[in-house]
């Protein structure tokens, strides 16, 4: 999909500032519209990509977990193997490369799950960048790990103790500082959201993810795949996944499924399913759906994964859904963490809780499928952060 | 620029409270304390995600929304204060609240309720096309925001978009109280002034909180200073007392000092 020029995907998107911000947005889109085709840029961060995060990630067929569950050939897009331990890495050094061109000298970003905050530490650290993240209380507290990585890797990290601390505050204080430091900092955006043309721009940086895909399910398979699946915080690894694919014709019948985090159900209050249970709004920049009130206050998103709670959700993937290309679902908590346990045990890989969810489609559809349908899951990321989380779940469920 | 109200000639105060802080009952007692030293009030309507405000401003809004506060009772307040005043009141949000109810039926509610305009802080020129259509089909005042990063052609655009009077965003970062303001402010203000229409209302805001601010400001030309952070300030620390309108008053009339001061000034360089 190519948005328009003011950044709308269809009736989403677009660029909803203050003032201020608008210099410093129009900076980045003219300085990114020209390395998008510079090939200097592209060498270089094909470069580190290759050489520093270790690309191409495998895409491994998970033969032990296809047999068990009976039905479709299940591969995994290993961006768990990526440096940093998440896809996310696709983008921090896409921007951080982008950030000095711009000649910026400090970086600062928000982080949920804190993937996001490591990755661009990491990118920080790599380039000389000054590193500055913010992060919700309550994610620092439930992300110790990720915290103390960025710490070493040298940034600073801000504990965010605003509206419900977690991650959407962290993108308000990250937005409020930007706001005052523009002139020499970059606003290291972690996801395909936010005012145009970060939504693009987070998008074309992890669409090496599908590209992959594509030529690695040709050499294995022969073939494209027929069902993609990919969990959805804000949206960019489930893009990156998609996109590469959207474009052509025979792709058309491609069952594209996005998993969004139903928490303790969608007939709770307490979930991050935007699309499933928002209304069309404006907030961080963009038109998009997003969970709210009648109102129009935004509600607090909640999920067993600090990468999916966020009450919103990219203006591409709002398209995307009206136009009925690809299929938005969700996974509960408890679901999650039983395809967390599931592919620990029979592949001997631990995912990301955030990862675990689009698994659970697998485990909830795989069964139903043709033996010779091909199902590609992007694995988003390791499961080493949440160690904490599931062992106290699951003593609470065994208790 | 239209002037819709007949804003005054001599250079104002305006006065920004966020509705239901601490209850929507004192928010009235406190406009109506402000009325005598205002030529324009403007009234926030707490938004869940304030990103250009500063911790005095969000505090405010967590303040006000954790007591339940719901948009229509600002459109309430409003017609209250409307029995005893005619000052000109302008509301200030985000776009969310706007676009959620319909940013025609939301236009329709606040003109009825005595609004004269609205100030959306996260809509810029480039996405206001409609919501100006509908603002100018109901005369309702439109102020769009500018800052010292704004290039010429984009103020002459948003002076010429603004019916009521251009917001000029003192310098960069979030709303707040701040020390002392510096050359790029004032070189902002002349700017401004020498790029708007003659008949056009330039306010500065943000950071403002103290005589001799509005003194130095007004005294490079500004027609009006906005001040919100010092007055949520003592609502913060005296709650809903006599203390507060006392303090509310005084605080007023220094800044109402100040401009005197500075209109004085800016006619003797003039
Ligand atoms: C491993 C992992 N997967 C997925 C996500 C969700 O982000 P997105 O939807 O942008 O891919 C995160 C976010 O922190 C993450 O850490």
């Amino acid at each position: 999909m190519k948005c328009d020029k003011n950044g709308y995907f269809g009736e989403f998107g677009g660029q909803y500032i203050p003032e201020v911000l608008k210099p410093a947005i129009d900076e980045i889109k003219e300085a990114y519209s020209e390395l998008k085709n510079d090939e200097d840029f592209q060498n270089e961060l094909s470069y580190y990509l290759k050489h520093y995060a270790g690309r191409e990630t495998p895409l491994y067929y998970a033969k032990n977990l296809s047999e068990k569950l009976g039905g479709a050939k299940i591969y995994l897009k290993r961006e768990d193997l990526l440096h940093g331990g998440a896809h996310k890495t696709n983008n921090t050094i896409g921007q951080a490369l982008l950030a000095k061109k711009m000649g910026k000298t400090r970086i600062i970003a928000e982080t949920g799950a804190g993937q996001h905050g490591v990755g661009t530490s990491m990118a920080g650290a790599l380039f000389g960048l000054e590193t500055e993240i913010f992060m919700g209380s309550i994610d620092i507290a439930r992300q110790q790990p990720n915290v103390e990585r960025m710490k070493l890797l040298g940034a600073k990290v801000n504990p965010v103790n605003t509206g419900s601390k977690v991650l959407k505050d962290a993108v308000n204080e990250a937005m409020r500082n930007w706001t005052a430091t523009f002139e020499n900092t970059h606003y290291l955006l972690g996801t395909v959201m936010g005012p145009h043309p970060f939504p693009t721009m987070v998008r074309d940086f992890q669409s090496v993810i599908g590209k992959e895909v594509k030529k690695q399910i040709m050499e294995q398979e022969g073939r494209f795949p027929d069902h993609l699946v990919a969990c959805i915080g804000g949206g960019s690894n489930a893009m990156g996944l998609f996109y590469p694919f959207l474009g052509e014709k025979d792709c058309s019948k491609i069952n594209m499924v996005g998993i969004e985090a139903a928490g303790k159900g969608l007939d709770t209050q307490e979930h991050g399913a935007s699309i499933s249970k928002g209304r069309k709004g404006i907030l961080h920049g963009m038109l998009s759906y997003f969970l709210q009130d009648e109102d129009g206050q935004i509600e607090e998103a909640y999920s067993i994964s600090a990468g999916l709670d966020y009450p919103g959700i990219g203006p591409e993937h709002a398209y995307l859904h009206n136009l009925g290309r690809v299929e938005y679902d969700s996974a509960t908590d408890k679901q999650a963490l039983n395809a967390f346990m599931e592919l620990t045990r029979t592949e001997g890989i631990i995912p990301a809780l955030e990862s675990s969810h689009a698994i659970s489609y697998a485990i909830e559809n795989a069964g139903n499928m043709a033996k010779d349908d091909i199902m590609v899951i992007n694995l988003s990321g390791r499961g080493d952060k949440d160690l904490n989380t599931v062992i106290n779940a699951v003593n609470k469920m065994e208790n | 620029m239209k002037n819709l109200n007949n804003l005054n000639e001599k250079p104002i105060l305006v006065s920004f409270l966020v509705s239901g802080d601490p209850n929507i009952e004192a928010t009235l007692k406190y406009m109506k304390a402000l009325d005598e030293y205002c030529g324009v009030i403007e009234l926030g309507i707490p938004f869940s995600d304030p990103v250009a405000d500063g911790s005095t401003i969000q505090e405010a809004n967590v303040r006000s929304l954790s007591n339940g506060f719901k948009i229509n009772q600002s459109f309430d307040l409003l017609k209250e204060f409307r029995k005893d005043s005619d000052t000109p009141v302008v509301l200030m949000t985000y776009y969310n609240l706007v676009y959620n109810r319909g940013i025609e039926d939301f236009v329709i509610d606040a003109k009825k309720a005595g609004a004269n305009g609205l100030i959306i802080v996260d809509l810029p020129l480039d996405e206001a096309e409609e919501y100006q259509k509908i603002c100018k089909k109901h005369e309702f005042g439109t102020i769009f925001l500018v800052a010292p990063n704004t290039p010429d052609e984009r103020i002459i655009y948003s002076d010429e978009s603004s019916t009521m009077f251009l917001y000029l965003i003192s310098t960069f970062g979030i709303t707040g109280t701040r020390d002392s303001f510096e050359k790029m402010t004032f070189d902002f203000i002349k700017r401004a002034k020498s790029l708007c229409s003659d008949n056009s209302k330039l306010y500065v805001g943000f950071g403002i909180s103290n005589e001799k601010h509005a003194e130095n400001l007004i005294s490079q030309g500004a027609d009006g200073i906005i001040v919100g952070s010092a007055f949520v300030n003592i609502i913060k620390e005296y709650g809903d007392s006599e203390d507060t309108i006392i303090k509310l008053k005084e605080l007023a009339k220094e800044l109402h000092g100040g401009i005197e001061k500075g209109y004085a000034k800016y006619i003797k360089s003039d």
